[in-house]
């Protein structure tokens, strides 16, 4: 019999091997709209699941995923977009000096984005010093600011970001395997980090701070870790997703890509990295559902026009709703556990064997 | 820089301090009793500027008309706001009331974009506002010259309401202990919404005169203008409304005056608040004018 550790393990591994399995089979087989959208959803689970660390686990209430998901973004697309191509692309200022005299090969994209996920996670740092010795709100206007700064300075630095115009013609590095594997990395790592004593810290952090400090718990070295980590993630994401889209401009990181992620955590439920994981992909799927709703219709003789920003008027009013009336979200502080899934198994089974 | 320029931009940064007052008032009031950052805030400030517009631009009422009506219905949606949103969640974990406030926002944002579209509109200033006036020599725009000295008075009206008026003395009692106020015999969700009310006229008051210092208006205009006046109220120390005012002047003026010194920065006027937001809340995050409260447990 085998130790519930090794178990865990052993079936987290061959979850692992199916999903490569599926990425294999979904390379091949699978039409290119289908495969975006996934590579989405994956993008959106590195993110949202980073995100709940903070505002569901640790219970901090940060604004400001689009912030660090710009600095990511654009640290990857500085580093990966070929020196020819940075060239033209700077035509109203050159590019300054260090990013325009070299640029990494297609085999450090790796690199590019971890070094932009460090970049974030210091970023998150920096902020997180100030505010997160404070109260919880502090952290929310702070990171708000933060984010919205970011895209002002993404707007003006032009030798650095090309302002407005964005970057174009990255190299579309992102594929199945790069999105998938972050996600599946991103959730393995924050599930185990929550049921470690850190995150169990970090929970009772969010439930009760004094009496998690009365416990010996140092919050402000707790959160600021939770909160670099979720920064990193955060820069990852962002670096994922220019090289998915190819191009990387400030209207991308907006304080929409943040509401988004608010929508995915509270949808789940706040707390449950399971739970962040499910809507996510949900969340991509139902995008690109809405989108439809938005174009115009022509049912008989009735000509509808499409309404563009329907959807997220109607997310914000879900949002609202959701928090007054079902604030623990669709699977609350559920995590599932192997030992929850063979259980199901066993029952079934059994229920099979008795009729 | 000459004598001249020097109080010109004094008097610019003076009347854009005044603005963020009137702004920053709000969301110290709401703090102070609720302990919620009213993110809606900054969109109702939106909203009576459209307001006022459309009552100009639609009904073509006299302006001051105009704002008299536009300012009620900001009044109005802000009451609304508290006893649809916020109300249910009084009693709630502080990061749902939060989460809610940023959905209200959003909302009304692009509530806006889907209504009236995101191409700015141009405000149609009062003649009053077109006015040059002399001062001592120097050239002053009426904007620079009339919005400082409507919101002084305004902010003397709420300094009446809020320090010798029965209702300003419950609002102060209940964001000093709620429960005991209750016990006293005041009606506190009444109080609530009255401060909402007095929070989302003001916004509605600084929205319109706001239009007229920059009569370009669009429905995500309220974001920046709220994030600085939020800042101020936290300069000025959270919860203080005689600091939310302090706090706004100081923003303004600093912002103006960075841009009147270092002229190259002037795509970097917001970045420079968001360090000054740093730097307090490093510093002295009590602001100029809070008591450091210890958290009761």
């Amino acid at each position: 019999m085998l130790s519930f550790e090794k178990r865990d393990l052993l079936l987290t591994g061959l979850l692992f091997g199916l999903l490569m399995l599926g990425v294999w089979w979904a390379q091949i087989y699978l039409n290119a709209y289908l495969v975006r959208i996934f590579n989405t959803a994956c993008i959106y689970v590195v993110a949202a699941t980073a995100y709940n660390l903070v505002n569901g686990v640790t219970g901090q209430f940060s604004l400001g995923p689009n912030g660090f998901m710009a600095i990511g973004g654009y640290t990857v697309a500085l580093l990966m977009l070929p020196v020819a191509q940075k060239q033209e692309v700077y035509f109203l200022q050159p590019l300054m000096w260090p990013f325009n005299a070299f640029s990494f090969p297609p085999s450090l994209f790796l690199l590019a984005l971890v070094l932009g996920g460090l970049l974030a996670a210091l970023a998150a740092i920096l902020i997180g010093i100030p505010t997160l010795r404070l109260r919880g709100d502090y952290l929310a206007i702070a990171t708000f600011g933060f984010g919205e700064i970011i895209v002002v300075l993404a707007n003006n630095l032009i030798p650095l970001t090309n302002g407005a115009l964005g970057i174009k013609g990255i190299p579309e590095y992102t594929n199945l395997w790069w999105t998938v594997n972050w996600a599946f990395w991103t959730v393995f790592m924050l599930k185990n980090l929550v049921n470690s004593s850190f995150g169990r810290a970090l929970k009772a952090i969010r439930e009760d701070e004094v009496a998690a400090e009365a416990m010996g718990i140092n919050l402000f070295r707790h959160k600021l870790l939770a909160f670099a980590l979720s920064g990193f993630f955060a820069g990852v994401a962002g670096g994922l997703f220019v090289t998915l889209i190819s191009t990387v401009s400030p209207a991308l990181f907006t304080f929409t890509m943040t509401f988004n992620l608010l929508i995915i955590i509270v949808l789940g439920g706040l707390g449950s990295i399971t739970a962040s994981t499910i809507t996510a992909v949900l969340f991509a799927f139902l995008q690109e559902i809405l989108r439809e709703v938005e174009a115009p219709h022509t049912i008989g003789p009735w000509t509808f026009p499409g309404i563009p920003g329907m959807r997220m008027v109607v997310f914000s009013i879900i949002l609202v709703i959701l928090m007054i009336f079902y604030r623990r979200g669709l699977f609350g502080r559920w995590e599932l556990s192997w030992q929850e899934v063979l259980d199901l198994w066993h029952r079934r089974k059994r229920a099979h064997g008795t009729s | 820089m000459d004598w001249t320029t020097l109080f010109q931009q004094f008097m610019n940064g003076f009347s854009l301090g005044s603005l963020y007052a009137l702004l920053a008032i709000g969301y110290t009031l709401v703090y102070g009793i609720l302990g919620l950052i009213n993110f809606a805030h900054s969109d109702v400030f939106m909203l009576g500027t459209y307001f006022a517009f459309f009552m100009m631009g639609i009904f073509l009422l006299p302006w001051w008309l105009s704002v008299v009506i536009g300012v009620s219905l900001c009044a109005l949606v802000g009451m609304t706001i508290e006893r649809v949103a916020y109300r249910p969640l009084r009693s709630a974990p502080r990061i749902s009331a939060l989460i809610t406030a940023v959905g209200v926002s959003f909302f009304i944002q692009n509530l806006g974009l889907i209504t009236v579209g995101a191409r700015p509109k141009g405000f149609p200033r009062p003649e009053l506002m077109k006015n040059v006036y002399f001062i001592a020599g120097v050239r002053i725009q009426g904007v620079t010259f009339w919005v400082p000295l409507f919101s002084i008075a305004i902010l003397l009206v709420l300094f009446y309401l809020v320090y010798r008026t029965k209702v300003g003395i419950a609002m102060r009692a209940v964001s000093k202990d709620m429960e005991t106020t209750r016990l006293m015999g005041v009606n506190v969700d009444q109080v609530i919404l009255y401060t909402f009310a007095l929070g989302s006229a003001l916004a509605g008051i600084g929205g319109a005169l706001w239009a007229c210092k920059y009569p370009q208006i669009n429905p995500l205009m309220g974001t920046f203008p709220g994030w600085k006046a939020f800042t101020a109220a936290v300069v000025g120390g959270i919860g203080n409304v005689i600091g939310a005012m302090i706090g706004g002047f100081i923003i303004g003026l600093a912002e103006i005056m960075i841009v009147a010194f270092f002229p190259n920065l002037t795509g970097y006027r917001d970045a420079f608040v968001f360090a000054l937001l740093i730097i307090f809340l490093l510093v002295k995050p009590s602001g100029v004018m809070g008591e450091a409260l210890k958290e009761k447990v």
